[in-house]
């Protein structure tokens, strides 16, 4: 089995404090597997283990790597293609590494309305990730369009990492989110 | 690592509209307090579980009756008769016992639309007092609340204000001394604007691909795991405990006949004061974009609104008077659908805003019938090539013939969702269209 959108962990070379992907990490923590367990009993069939445990394993190996899908299918017993296609189906499951901080930025009708365009301009332009093109060569940021948030009253919005702020986010809003991630202030990806 | 939000200003847009004696606040209480999610609060300051303890002194077909008087109709967007839909799911025979499952959903993706969030952020344990009712009206084994992947940080709150009615003794094994076992869990979806469909949600709550599936079956005969499911929106559950309060003929009072109740419209775009409005059905839409809203943001008139979540197909300024129920709203030639309320300025460009409408449906189409995979991304191709001033004199043709084609034509409503804003942009803007597509450029000087 081989994607090109789903390289092996291992295979990118790591640049300086990229934290992502862990090269070491193609196994599933004991732990891990046991939480993905866990998580599956608690519903009538365990096939439905199957998001929240690529939830677990992404935050294991930062990604979901075509590895991470052999080990969610093998914790689940289920067939590997089976978890092949629900983790390339959705959006969330990150097929590639992201940086430490993901920003997500809305570009639907409503964000739009209000400057989405010019907050992702920015965004890229203050941190240096180009939109959908992976980690910056640092690995701190990457930087996404993505569809609405749910945010649309107090648009325009983005989500950094799982922390959504819908605060009509203006070019003095963003530099302070970015200053909060720089000092540390914020959980990077997957912590 | 806890997601709880505790940040102290942490919706800036407006939660007005409601609360006064004219619009009472019936789903939204509490909104902005980011300390009313507990039990406590909902229990002591909204006289919460009040309800639950009424219904459960009911016969569970009486409490489906009550919300068959308040005559309540799905908030999700179609607008269905809720209480119809609880009465679909099959009963116990003398030989047959049938494991029930109640689905609530909070896949709220649909563009203009964020009310569901406001009650599951700030008033969650209206929204578990409502599935545990509605759990009792059709003897429900376990409710499953799928929320969108997106509310990851929203899922920790949840599972706190579950596990204190747990402690509470709402939910478990014999509830209040009923001899009926009841719980919910949580279902964390992986940002799939689909799975906000009834059938596609099923799958992805059994861990499948979310992509809907023929019908019928319906979901009240093989729904979740196969079994008997009925799926409500995060809206309708919560407006449960209301009616049990005030009674479903009281309840039947609000709004208009046939389109009772009140609901959640999001205000958004070129707006003053964007949030949510909770208002009784059947208010004009003007009264609820000017008097309310504050009207335009920009000072520029506004042009075009989309009244009910990007679905719905686009009014212009003589629909503006149109009273926001679902029935006038369709005879109207648009749909209530999920009551965002989406407002665009005299400089917003049509073609561009349609353009990134339609690709946002050609991205979420699930892949899985041809009319809407290959339909939405001819649009998109199409309206890219208007936009960037590469249009083509016979293109409004060639878009416009892409609709009926696509039209009931699919599994699920994404594919009707994506040609209601083209065809309606079309007819109300089409010198917009023409100029772009004669002068290479754009009529307005927009910021879409």
């Amino acid at each position: 089995m081989n994607h090109p959108l789903t390289p092996e962990t291992g295979d990118t070379p790591l640049a300086p404090g990229m934290r992502l992907p862990l090269s070491q990490r193609t196994r599933l923590s004991p732990e891990a597997v046991a939480e993905i367990k866990a998580a599956a009993a608690k519903y009538p069939d365990r096939l439905a283990g199957t998001l929240p445990a690529l939830y677990i394993a992404q935050r294991e190996f930062g990604f979901i790597s075509l590895a991470a899908m052999k080990e969610v299918a093998a914790a689940l017993e289920v067939p590997e293609g089976h978890v092949y296609g629900v983790a390339t189906f959705y959006t969330m499951f990150r097929k590639r590494p992201v940086g430490r901080f993901h920003l997500q930025v809305c570009t639907n009708v409503c964000c739009a309305l209000n400057g989405a365009y010019e907050l992702l301009r920015k965004a890229a332009e203050k941190t240096g990730a180009a939109p959908g093109e992976g980690p910056t060569g640092d690995g701190m940021w990457s930087l996404e369009e993505v569809e609405c948030l749910a945010s649309c009253g107090s648009a325009p919005c983005l989500q950094v990492n799982e922390a959504v702020y819908d605060e009509f986010v203006d070019e003095a809003g963003l530099e302070a989110i970015l200053d909060a991630c720089r000092r540390g202030d914020y959980s990077p990806w997957g912590e | 690592m806890a997601r709880i939000r505790t940040k102290p200003d942490p919706q800036r847009y407006t939660f007005d509209g409601f609360g006064s004696a004219q619009y009472p606040n019936l789903m939204l209480l509490g909104a902005g307090d980011l300390d009313n999610w507990t039990l406590k609060a909902y229990r002591d300051k909204w006289g919460g579980y009040q309800s639950l303890g009424k219904a459960l002194k009911m016969e569970p077909a009486a409490v489906t009756g009550e919300v068959k008087v308040s005559d309540l109709r799905g908030r999700g967007g179609a607008g269905f008769r809720t209480g119809l839909k609880w009465g679909f799911m099959p009963k116990d025979t003398p030989e047959r016992k049938l494991t029930r499952y109640l689905v609530c959903n909070g896949d709220e993706g649909e563009p203009g639309t964020f009310k569901d969030r406001a009650i599951l952020e700030y008033n969650p344990h209206q929204l578990i007092e409502g599935m545990i009712i509605a759990g009792w009206a059709m003897q429900c084994r376990l409710g499953f609340i799928y929320l969108r992947g997106e509310f990851g940080w929203l899922v920790d709150k949840l599972e706190a204000a579950i596990q204190q009615a747990r402690d509470a003794g709402y939910l478990g094994k014999n509830i209040q001394g009923t001899g009926w076992d009841f719980d919910l869990l949580t279902y964390r979806g992986a940002g799939a604007y689909i799975c906000g469909e009834e059938t596609a949600l099923l799958n992805s709550l059994e861990g499948r691909r979310g992509e809907p599936r023929v019908k019928p079956p319906f979901p009240a005969q093989a729904g979740a795991f196969g079994q008997p499911t009925t799926v409500n929106n995060v809206e309708t559950l919560a407006a449960v405990p209301v009616i049990l309060r005030m009674g479903g003929a009281q309840y039947a009072r609000i709004g208009l006949p046939g389109n009772t109740g009140t609901r959640i419209y999001c205000l958004s775009g070129h707006v003053k004061r964007p949030g949510l409005y909770e208002l009784p059905l059947g208010l004009p839409l003007d009264f609820i974009m000017n008097d309310l809203a504050g009207g335009s943001s920009t000072g520029r008139k506004i042009k075009a609104v989309i009244p009910g979540g990007a679905s719905a197909p686009i009014f212009d300024a003589k629909d503006f008077d149109c009273p926001m129920d679902f029935d006038t709203v369709k005879a109207r030639g648009s749909m209530a659908g999920s009551a965002g309320i989406i407002a665009m300025d005299e400089d917003t460009c049509m073609v561009r805003t349609l353009l990134r409408l339609t690709s946002f449906y050609a991205h979420e189409s699930c892949g899985q019938c041809t009319p809407c995979r290959e339909g939405c991304n001819w649009m998109e191709m199409i309206l890219h090539r208007i936009e960037h001033g590469q249009g083509r004199p016979d293109d409004l043709a060639l878009l416009a013939s892409l609709p009926p084609r696509i039209n009931m034509r699919t599994l699920c409503p994404l594919g009707d969702a994506a040609c209601g804003p083209v065809e309606s942009a079309m007819a109300k803007f089409r010198n917009e269209f023409e100029h772009h597509i004669t002068h290479k450029e754009c009529l307005c000087p927009a910021r879409v």
